[in-house]
């Protein structure tokens, strides 16, 4: 692009007076949130004594949980959509075919390593189901590494730690619109 | 030779090419969706997916006078001065209600469905198929059917295009698929006590452009996204199908069929389809291990290859010197194999292992063969074997010779799928000196060899095989070997201390200038194969193997 170009603005820099020459408005502007942050409420905790508030727990983005459906089976799929969605290839799904006339398949075994994930929230919107879904809960430690890749079981615990003070996203809908029209599940 | 116009693009057709609208389009360059016809079934113009407009034009005057309705594609013979429109308005209104009207009454169940990611119906949808739903019936589950051992029928996921039930009926020719009631209650079924039960049984999964028919032994192994394909060869019978080897993370998950018109046209049979499962036998050995006194004890494959060597120049000193070369083998290992042997020994016994034969050639209505003969590549070993003398040794020659005392080392290979050798034969090579045997799986022989090299199965290697019809096909690897386990096409390579990694294409080019019979072979192998002199096979002029090996 030419310096001659007529879509080119030029712009001139502002003049300075003296007080702007000696930076004096900006020492004022940086003090003041100085003397703000002095007086205001403290948002830092002492972890672990203290458990920090988190805005809205249905939003965050910490540790999977499977769901369980209302006759407590996982309502996994196995559709492996959340597999392929996942960008950080943590998700291993072995599907067979489900022992339950409702559906054609259901997990044999779920793993997730929760030590590669990157806890982006893509399995959850990639979920058709609902079925997995990421919890509030943020301090997730152990000892070992393979302690920390989560299997089936150890993800459908996590869903009964936290179904009471997270409902799953079916439930919310549901609770916000009960008028949904049923679907007509199928010919069969 | 004459002219039809695609949407404006003029493309020639010969006059007994007998081509219809979707394969003339096609040379244009235009895909017309369809459902219903396949190249290698009859035409019943029954889904209406491939609807266009159509006209001729005036050959003299140049002018163009259209149809006033749509016709189908498939059966709409393209001629000189047809004319094709495929992307107006009334073609494209047409396809969106074909759509809709398919998608009536259709499970949307494609998350769990296991043609999802290679169905007709979903990438017609994004691409023709309207963006909002009408109809208020939302079937999420499909009723399921088994049709037989291999298939399985969801019922509801069904467009009724018939691919399957006129496969059963030209292809295979044993009819078992119908379609039973009439219009919306149309569905494909089998009579009772009459169950889809045929060695080509597997291809209506493949023909089927929905999830509606399931290959039970794939049903929910892995998403068809996740798997990468491989140009292949099938290994269970010397017709030799061109196939697809479809694999994740070293594991083949299924074998489809590759089209080839000179071999296996569209078509594979459940033998090869499901036969590849024992590449991933949990008793494949692995491990290299060396004879010491009555126990063998591990080596490493480096210090192997480095003492095959001398250990065979020892023993040519004492006494002949021989090489079993497996039809499993590609051609590319057999000869380096034999020129790795005829360097240690020129006087060195070539044969071609035992060839397994099962039952008769079964020949299927459409021509399509399963040859009694149950190896790959017999033809091209065989040509290997008779260079340059033009004698052919078998594996009972191998034995008579090795029970008369006359050989001081053998080298055996097998890959068989299945168990090939007794405890008879392993008995008579049993006092051999030195006796090398690759191989898949153990055996009689396994426990008498000198040196325990484990083997590789079809999916694993590269290299070309000739099938009955003497063409030559090329394959790619989809898998490597378990741990522990070598190509034999790399042992050799290192063997005959050639540089860096074994390439079969330079081993095959070594070949085609040394042998007569794989001189076609000499530039590209397309992915059709070459056909190769059948004539060529039975005498060799070229000189002796190349010396210096």
């Amino acid at each position: 692009m030419q310096t001659n170009d007529p879509s080119i603005t030029w712009v001139e820099e502002p003049r300075l007076g003296l007080a702007g020459k000696m930076y004096l408005p900006l020492i004022v502007q940086g003090l003041t949130t100085t003397a703000r942050h002095l007086v205001s409420k403290k948002v830092t905790v002492s972890f672990p004594e203290e458990r920090p508030q988190i805005g809205n727990p249905l939003i965050y983005r910490g540790v999977h949980r499977l769901n369980k459906d209302e006759q407590g089976r996982v309502k996994c799929v196995a559709c492996f959509l959340c597999a392929t969605a996942c960008p950080a290839h943590c998700i291993d799904i072995i599907g067979i075919e489900s022992p339950w006339p409702d559906r054609e398949k259901y997990p044999e075994s779920f793993t997730i390593d929760e030590l590669r994930c990157i806890f982006c929230g893509m399995c959850e919107e990639a979920c058709p189901v609902d079925a997995i879904e990421l919890t509030s809960l943020f301090d997730l430690t152990g000892r070992s590494r393979e302690e920390m890749i989560f299997d089936k079981e150890k993800l459908l615990s996590v869903y009964d730690q936290t179904k009471d003070a997270e409902p799953t996203q079916t439930a919310q809908l549901a609770a916000e619109a009960p008028a949904l029209p049923p679907s007509s599940g199928g010919a069969s | 030779m004459g002219t039809v116009l695609v949407n404006g693009v003029e493309v020639e057709v010969a006059d007994d090419e007998r081509l219809n609208g979707i394969q003339a389009a096609a040379r244009a360059g235009v895909d017309i969706p369809r459902y219903c016809w396949h190249p290698g079934l009859s035409v019943v113009a029954s889904c209406r997916m491939c609807l266009v407009e159509t006209g001729t034009r005036n050959a003299e005057t140049g002018a163009i006078s259209m149809m006033p309705k749509l016709v189908p594609a498939c059966q709409t013979p393209a001629k000189a001065g047809t004319v094709f429109v495929t992307e107006s308005d009334a073609v494209k209104k047409a396809r969106a209600m074909v759509e809709e009207d398919l998608l009536i009454d259709h499970p949307i169940d494609c998350p769990i469905c296991d043609k999802a990611g290679e169905c007709y119906l979903q990438d017609y949808h994004f691409e023709h198929g309207q963006k909002e739903r009408r109809a208020d019936i939302r079937p999420f589950t499909s009723r399921r059917r088994d049709l037989g051992p291999t298939v399985t029928l969801f019922v509801d996921r069904c467009v009724m295009c018939s691919r399957c039930v006129r496969f059963g009926r030209e292809v295979a020719g044993t009819s078992e698929l119908l379609v039973i009631n009439r219009g919306s209650d149309e569905e494909i079924d089998v009579l009772p006590g009459f169950p889809l039960e045929n060695k080509l049984s597997g291809n209506v999964v493949d023909l089927c452009p929905v999830g509606a028919l399931g290959d039970k032994d794939f049903l929910y192994q892995q998403r068809v996204w996740f798997m990468k394909r491989h140009r292949q060869v099938c290994t269970h019978c010397a017709t030799g199908c061109s196939i697809w080897t479809e694999e994740n993370q070293d594991h083949v998950y299924r074998v489809r069929p590759r089209e080839n018109p000179h071999v296996n046209q569209w078509w594979m049979c459940d033998i090869g389809r499901y036969g590849f499962h024992y590449v991933h036998d949990a008793a494949r050995l692995v491990g290299a291990e060396r004879r010491d006194g009555n126990s063998y004890k591990p080596i490493e494959w480096t210090e192997a290859t480095a003492e095959l060597g001398p250990k065979f120049d020892e023993q040519a000193k004492r006494g002949r010197l021989a090489a079993v070369l497996s039809p499993f083998l590609t051609v590319e290992e057999a000869f380096l194999l034999a020129r790795w042997i005829r360097a240690r020994d020129v006087d060195a016994m070539l044969a071609v292992g035992p060839v397994p034969v099962e039952g008769d050639d079964e020949r299927f209505k459409s021509g399509f063969t399963i040859r009694a003969e149950r190896c790959p590549n017999r033809k091209g070993i065989e040509a290997i074997v008779r260079h340059p003398r033009g004698e052919l040794a078998t594996w009972e020659d191998v034995l008579v010779e090795a029970d008369a005392g006359r050989l001081a080392g053998v080298w055996i290979t097998g890959g068989y799928p299945k168990p090939w050798v007794d405890e008879a034969a392993a008995g008579k090579l049993a006092d051999v000196p030195l006796v090398v045997v690759q191989d898949l799986f153990g055996s009689p022989l396994w426990e008498i060899a000198t040196y325990r090299l484990p083997g590789t199965a079809f999916a694993e290697r590269e290299g070309s095989y000739v099938n009955a019809n003497h063409r030559l096909q090329s394959v790619d690897w989809a898998v490597r070997p378990p741990a522990g386990a070598r190509v034999e096409g790399s042992v050799y390579w290192q063997l005959l201390g050639m540089p860096g990694l074994y390439k079969s294409r330079r081993v095959l080019d070594d070949l085609a200038a040394t042998i007569a019979y794989f001189a076609p072979a000499a530039e590209i192998v397309p992915e059709t194969g070459v056909q190769l002199d059948a004539a060529a096979a039975q005498v060799s002029a070229a000189p002796l193997l190349a010396s210096g090996s």
